[in-house]
């Protein structure tokens, strides 16, 4: 059964999006569709005083403006408000609630017309005055406030203590700024009455069945009302995880009105919604003389709002990547007036591992070590953290394959000692690591006698292409051409899955068709055994394969019988199975994906105009499913990863407490001129441990050490060392 | 974006005509700066008088040797007509360090003069602004100012001129041909644009009811030694930290005529005379490059986060001006400087 699983795959939902026939939340229509439009608070903490809405709604084409103060009944207790991403600590944010504004572009109303053009125009003349209150945005200003969450890692050894007695030691401040996701499609969703009086929600989501559950609650309605669909979602990146506040308006919008509405947010707006948390991260390194970690600390301080705690891990690859007899870690948050931040690709990793890299670079430097060398001195067969084997680790390959595919053998380790014309050119290196984590899908197969299948669950594809991997495990397990697979997905009814998100998809759904498609394959085998004189009569179902449209003996193909000969023969038009996957629970091995990225960075000597001519990523993440999707799966992350060390970053005006680059053409992104060079290589990893696929998902390895890497890099070109993320040319420049 | 008139214009007069009836009206024609302002709510016209229609697409020779360009003219034809690339490329390189090719194809050559500043407080309503709102205060002034001008400024305005072609017609001493309720009158692109004093709120010396009507590029082109370098924060679709127009008539290796624009670091293009003057009959040689661009340079002030582009837009005039000196000037299509 390896057809299709491990080839290069082309998107099966390729065609429909590149002819525009896939449908986005926003482009669903319906009849005598209304249009909402926000306003949004344009302070960041208070209480709204006074809200006019008279002239508004005196706008010829103007159904109604929503407000605190006029709008539907909302759920009033908070476990109501909690999706199933929610922060456990805190009260999730509730729009149009009440008069009390938490941080900046908070929606405070929604204007409802006949068309987006008017809606947007009569926002406009929606009079709002304000109770302003004290505020405070800035997390470097706060930084004394920041408290520890609740539950500290258990420190190994006595860190401090061994810091003082090191070798050598390195400490340093590391600065993440907020980061926003700005994915392609915009936030948009459509809510359509349907004739018995349902609501079909159209949402651009990375989790129907999260969203449907959180609407039930919110709403107060039996989930036979509403049904939640996101066939096709145009990026996320973590930012779609938890329900956003269009869908509440949307669906406010509907119940109020008892008429079919669309809500779309700007791009600007769309800064209200989540971001990758701003951290300063403190990181200390000690090393003995021999070049071996004796300790390592790491300490983040994280932006929350006011009203959620929001933490993610930062600062445990290190406890965990690493040997180090002695440690220390710490995650503090600081509450400011700002909305709650969310997850964004490798949340925590990208940020946490960033410092860990460019810090272990800042040792390497002190030790006159190699970088790489450093590293596999430190080397883990085991997690640090729980002492546990892990179901497979090849980083110690991906080293290998990274430093000759890119030649470091090559660097002079001198730092501006390697030029090409006017550039000072700089090699960096650093390792990435991500969970390789696994969840419980449903899946339902619909093996029809023509030998087509329906495979359906609703898991989200954000565009990473979970509509192929599906189809090609589908087609595989089935025995079936991909062409005969058609597979369904991101609609609240269709069988049990999560939000897609964590790198999880992968693995989770390939099983859960696996275990469907064995349910089918019994019962074709029930069949086919009671034709007369089966070759199969008796046969076991483990000695059985579905293959080139038949259900044959595994080792032995050639006693066989069709599908369609099995089907028809039982009087029996569509086999429907619909089975959920469970992994079992395994706590004597740790699971992660590794990888070691190398880049090289030209910077012009006079100039510092910084360029990213090559970037190589080595990657080990168990079975690749796709090699082509995946190894585009990469390319995402390490161009991402070239704008999270250069390029992005949220900039806000403390003293108004406002983003002052909410849009993409000031919140910069690399752009083709920025991208050169990139090689994936993927490390065979065979693991007989995690799963029986051996798969562990590539959504968010990807970018891990892709920042260090270049920052590492632009040390080794100028002899700067610059720990303020992005590296602009300013900070070069002296 | 508010609500809004709509009108076309048959001819010139009557676009005056429209635009003299209505001081809340404005000209329409690409579009791609003024219709991102209406969505912010920074400009809230009471009228659109579209002119994209009138017949002022045309670029063609004069008697005296002069290239005229009708204001309506895109980006890209005049970034790829031949006549530009061959007599004036510096012109065309600078339109192609410019905004994206979409918007290039539909800005047109008035437009791009008129286009505003990209400054996040006068696009920011919740924000005070000088220029959107005279009199409530720059809030750049001692806020985000990393992006804003460091020559020419006033108490009132630290903004800058975004646009990279006013730069290169800047250097080439270029004509703004005007069209308005008294007549034509033509000005120099130079004196075009204003330095914010205390009406920060007026970006340029266009009149009431004025159109522009064609630029008028004069020659020479500067064709053998010229270079437009655009240092910014990524290599492509991002306004500039600093630009450097750089034209040299050369004798050998000595200097016979120069003239070098700013962008990126004053409410206008920025030229100094005195600078131009300086380099002529000299050699072209670093050390004099590096003396035009303390000239350039003089008088130059930053705010707590723009004074990188003080030194960044000395070592970049000095650059360009090596560039152009070798013929070898920046290309806007190659992944790096030259």
């Amino acid at each position: 059964m390896n057809a299709y699983v491990g080839t290069p795959t082309s998107r099966v939902d390729g065609r429909a999006k590149v002819t525009g026939a896939a449908k986005y939340a926003g482009e669903f229509p319906a009849d005598g569709l209304l249009h909402g439009f926000v306003v949004e608070a344009s302070i960041p903490c208070g209480r709204i005083a006074r809200l006019d809405t008279s002239t508004a709604l005196q706008v010829e084409g103007v159904l109604d403006v929503l407000t605190h103060a006029n709008r539907p009944p909302l759920a009033d207790k908070d476990d109501s408000w909690k999706d199933e991403v929610a922060p456990e600590e805190g009260s999730p944010f509730r729009p149009l609630y009440d008069d009390t504004i938490k941080f900046n572009g908070q929606p405070i109303a929604l204007v409802v017309a006949e068309d987006w053009e008017t809606a947007k125009f009569a926002a406009t003349l929606v009079r709002v005055e304000y109770e302003q209150h004290g505020f405070a945005t800035d997390l470097e200003g706060e930084r004394s406030n920041a408290a520890e969450k609740d539950k500290p890692h258990k420190p190994r050894g006595d860190a401090v203590a061994a810091l003082a007695g090191a070798y050598v030691r390195h400490e340093a401040d590391y600065v993440i700024p907020t980061e926003h996701h700005n994915p392609m499609e915009l936030y948009a969703t459509t809510a359509v009455w349907d004739s018995n009086g349902k609501l079909t929600i159209y949402d651009k989501t990375q989790g129907v069945q999260n969203v449907h559950k959180f609407l039930c609650g919110v709403f107060d309605k039996k989930p036979d009302d509403i049904r939640v669909v996101s066939p096709y979602v145009g990026g996320a990146f973590g930012s779609g995880l938890r329900p956003q506040y269009q869908v509440v308006l949307a669906t406010l919008g509907a119940l109020a009105l008892k008429r079919s509405i669309r809500v779309v947010l700007t791009r600007q707006q769309m800064y209200g919604l989540g971001y990758r948390p701003m951290t300063i991260e403190r990181v200390a390194l000690g090393a003995k003389s021999d070049g071996t970690l004796d300790a390592v600390t790491h300490e983040a301080i994280a932006v929350t709002s006011r009203y959620e705690d929001f933490a993610r891990n930062d600062t445990g690859w290190a406890e965990q990547l690493y040997k180090s007899p002695n440690s220390r870690f710490a995650h503090k948050l600081v509450h400011l007036d700002v909305s709650t931040p969310c997850d964004m690709r490798a949340p925590g990793a990208a940020s946490g591992v960033c410092a860990l890299e460019c810090a272990m670079d800042e040792l390497a430097v002190a030790l006159k070590l190699d970088p790489v060398e450093l590293r596999l001195k430190c080397y883990s067969d085991r997690d640090q953290s729980e002492n546990l084997p892990y179901t497979s680790k090849q980083l110690r390959e991906c080293y290998a394959r990274g430093a000759d595919a890119f030649g470091w053998s090559r660097r002079n380790p001198v730092p501006r000692s390697m030029r090409d014309g006017k550039e000072l050119v700089g090699w960096g290196m650093a390792t990435g690591v991500w969970e390789a984590l696994q969840m419980p899908v449903a899946v339902r197969i619909a093996l029809t006698s023509n030998g087509h299948a329906e495979v359906s669950c609703a898991a989200s594809d954000i565009g990473t292409g979970t509509y192929t991997i599906v189809a090609q495990v589908a087609a595989d397990a089935l025995g079936l051409p991909i062409e005969n697979i058609s597979v369904r997905l991101a609609d609240s009814t269709l069988p049990q899955a999560p939000v897609e998100g964590g790198s999880w998809m992968a693995a989770s759904s390939a099983h859960a068709v696996l275990v469907a498609a064995e349910e089918v394959r019994k019962e074709v085998l029930g069949l086919a055994g009671k034709i007369p004189g089966s070759p199969l009569a008796g046969a076991e179902l483990v000695d059985t394969v579905l293959t080139d449209g038949s259900i044959a003996n595994a080792s032995d193909n050639s006693r066989a019988v069709s599908i369609a000969d099995a089907m028809r023969h039982g009087g029996v038009e569509r086999i429907e199975k619909e089975k959920l996957n469970q992994f079992g629970e395994d706590k004597k091995h740790a699971r992660n994906t590794h990888s070691a990225v190398f880049a090289e960075v030209k910077v012009d000597e006079e100039l510092d105009v910084i360029r990213v001519t090559r970037v190589v990523s080595a990657v080990a993440a168990g079975r690749i499913l796709n090699t082509k999707t995946g190894r585009s799966q990469i390319m995402g992350g390490v161009v991402w990863g070239i704008g999270m060390a250069l390029q992005e970053e949220t900039v806000m005006d403390h003293r108004f407490g406002r983003i002052m680059n909410a849009n993409i053409a000031e919140y910069h992104i690399p752009v083709n001129a920025d991208v050169h060079d990139i090689d994936v290589i993927f490390v065979d990893e065979p693991d007989a441990h995690i799963n029986a696929l051996g798969i562990k998902g590539l959504g968010e390895i990807g970018i891990v050490g892709v920042p260090a890497a270049i920052a590492n890099a632009v040390y080794h070109a100028t002899g700067k060392r610059i720990r303020r993320f992005p590296i602009t040319l300013d900070k070069l420049l002296d | 974006m508010n609500n809004f008139q709509y009108a076309r214009a048959n001819d010139v007069a009557d676009a005056i005509r429209l635009l003299a009836a209505d001081p809340g009206a404005k000209l329409i024609a690409g579009g791609t700066n003024l219709i991102d302002l209406m969505k912010e709510n920074v400009e809230r016209p009471t009228r659109l008088i579209d002119i994209s229609r009138l017949p002022l697409r045309k670029v063609e020779g004069t008697a005296d040797g002069s290239l005229r360009i009708g204001a309506l003219v895109p980006n890209s034809d005049l970034a790829y007509h031949p006549l530009i690339e061959q007599r004036y490329p510096l012109l065309a390189s600078a339109i192609l360090a410019g905004a994206s090719a979409q918007l290039r194809n539909m800005a047109s050559v008035g437009g791009n003069l008129m286009q505003r500043t990209r400054c996040a407080y006068f696009y920011d309503t919740a924000t005070p602004c000088n220029k959107r709102h005279p009199g409530s205060g720059c809030s750049a002034m001692d806020g985000l100012n990393r992006n804003h001008a460091i020559l020419g400024t006033s108490a009132a305005c630290i903004a800058t001129n975004p646009s990279d072609m006013s730069v290169a017609l800047a250097a080439l001493d270029a004509l703004v041909h005007i069209a308005g309720p008294s007549g034509e009158r033509t000005i120099a692109l130079t004196d075009f644009h204003r330095v914010p004093g205390d009406k920060p709120h007026v970006d340029t010396n266009l009149g009431t009811g004025e159109i522009i009507t064609a630029i008028e590029l004069p020659p020479p082109g500067f064709a053998q030694n010229y270079s437009y370098l655009k240092i910014r924060d990524r290599m492509s679709y991002a306004f500039a930290l600093v630009s450097v127009a750089a034209a040299l008539e050369l004798d050998g290796n000595a200097i016979s005529g120069a003239r070098v624009a700013l962008g990126g670091v004053a409410h206008k293009p920025w030229r100094s005379l005195e600078a131009e003057a300086a380099l002529r009959g000299q050699a072209a040689t670093p050390d004099h490059f590096s003396h035009a661009a303390d000239l350039l340079l003089q008088g130059a002030t930053a705010r707590s986060h723009n004074g990188f582009k003080v030194e960044l837009a000395r070592r970049a005039i000095v650059r360009t001006l090596t560039q152009a000196a070798n013929a070898t000037p920046q290309s806007q299509a190659h992944k790096k400087i030259a």
